[in-house]
């Protein structure tokens, strides 16, 4: 049995560290609510972006232009979007480990890590690290996005690499979040997307008609149909500018995303913590009273075994 | 109003889906100039630059201030995603007004061709926000 001491001092330190994950917690709740606004505000935005020109190009013969072009080969820039900091359950790891997992299997990897914890452990792997960014805004803007996509569209024009993918955190609610890989350039087309219809299932109730009525048509003359689109002026010009905007859309959306989902990872780690602590007090507290009645009843059976011996 | 045809519009921004209705016709600033739609047009995609969009629904004339997107146009539905979108009553004219100045003096000192561009689209999207606020005695012939 422990001292009686040493007890209520675990008790205390345990107490304290429930005062900083409680105090993190709220933090973190806190912020979250902001950023899933802000994620889920940005939904539509997103897959009405991603629908529509992934559509256009679907649906377009061979439209000729050099974000469209697939090149053989070549090295592969794996955008990592993680956070700057810890304590936040798996979140960081997951993504962190699906990287990993490309840089092992694919020969010519460079990475653009966004964050410090991915920066931080493929450092430490010798991993080539094209760009890195940390000390992320909690709720990014849309400039970060557009400077983002300039660099990933300038390395991708001067064939630096030949293929660009994203790793990122869907938020789907402050107790799950999923991983997700999407390839970013060339831009993919439709048919190889299959869990598109999945997420579209999950949109905001105003949204969903269009989805619903949407998934219809694209399945109707998406596959082989191509629809005869006119492009004002001309399919360079128009592609020139929208290309661009899809990249920063599309990544605009996964930051928004990840950091949301960040905070419900946070959230939900630091709530754990804060019940550990709660029940390892307890715990504790049993403990202490037990050996409380145990100090006592030895006291008791000194002062009777002392009284017997006088009688 | 079930004899004249109209066309979906959607207007989405990454803030929310900015407008949501069965128009009429629509008229907006695509890169090569102001382009109008009416219901059954053919397929079409083209860039928006900043500027007004104007909007008709039941004879009611909307003004929407959009700044930088695309549209994709199918015969029954209009899509417009666009970086930003304001109806009339979402502008706030005098932040309009002030982003107005301050792009002004930014473009009368304009030495470095990067800020001169900033400031050029900051102009402009404070103009189309005034324009579709309704507030005329300013100088608009620009867009």
């Amino acid at each position: 049995m422990q001292n009686m001491r040493d007890i209520q001092r675990r008790i205390g330190s345990v107490k304290n560290t429930q005062k900083i994950t409680r105090a993190m917690k709220m933090v973190a709740a806190a912020k979250l609510k902001n950023a899933q606004n802000r994620a889920e505000d940005a939904r539509p935005f997103f897959n009405k972006t991603v629908e529509v020109l992934r559509g256009v190009f679907t649906r377009t013969k061979e439209a000729a232009h050099p974000l469209l072009a697939e090149r053989e080969g070549g090295r592969h820039l794996v955008i990592v979007i993680t956070g700057d900091r810890g304590l936040c359950g798996a979140y960081n790891h997951k993504v962190i480990d699906l990287a990993e997992e490309i840089v092992e299997t694919e020969e010519e990897v460079s990475l653009m890590v966004l964050g410090r914890k991915a920066r931080d452990y493929f450092r430490r792997l010798d991993t080539d690290i094209m760009a890195e960014y940390v000390q992320l805004d909690d709720y990014p803007g849309y400039g970060f996005a557009n400077n983002l996509a300039d660099e990933i569209i300038h390395h991708f024009e001067a064939e630096d690499v030949n293929k660009v993918s994203m790793i990122y955190t869907h938020f789907n609610s402050a107790i799950s979040q999923s991983v997700k890989n999407m390839q970013l350039l060339p831009v993919e087309k439709f048919a190889e997307e299959a869990e598109k219809p999945e997420t579209e299932q999950k949109e905001p109730v105003e949204a969903e008609m269009d989805a619903e009525t949407d998934a219809e048509t694209v399945e109707e003359e998406g596959e082989k149909k191509y629809v005869d689109y006119i492009f004002e002026p001309s399919p360079a010009e128009v592609f020139d500018n929208i290309l661009p905007q899809y990249l920063i859309n599309v990544i605009y959306s996964a930051l928004l995303e990840s950091k949301a989902s960040e905070f419900g990872a946070r959230m939900t780690a630091m709530d754990s913590a804060t019940e550990n602590a709660s029940e390892m007090i307890d715990d504790l507290t049993l403990k202490y009273n037990r050996a409380r009645q145990a100090e006592i009843t030895k006291e008791i059976t000194e002062i009777v075994g002392g009284a017997e011996a006088l009688k | 109003m079930a004899a004249a045809p109209k066309i979906q519009l959607d207007v989405v921004t990454p803030q929310k889906l900015a407008y949501s209705e069965q128009v009429d016709l629509i008229e907006g600033p695509a890169i090569d100039g102001l382009i109008g739609i009416l219901p059954d047009h053919a397929p079409l995609v083209t860039a928006m630059q900043i500027g007004v969009v104007r909007v008709v629904k039941d004879g009611e004339e909307i003004q929407i201030a959009i700044s930088e997107g695309f549209m994709e146009v199918q015969p029954d539905r209009i899509n417009l995603v666009v970086r930003t979108a304001e109806l009339p009553e979402e502008i706030d004219i005098e932040r309009a007004e002030a982003a107005k100045e301050r792009a002004e003096e930014k473009l009368e000192k304009g030495h470095d061709k990067v800020d001169f561009a900033k400031a050029e689209a900051a102009y402009d999207r404070a103009l189309a926000r005034l324009k579709a606020a309704g507030h005329q005695d300013h100088g608009y012939d620009r867009l």
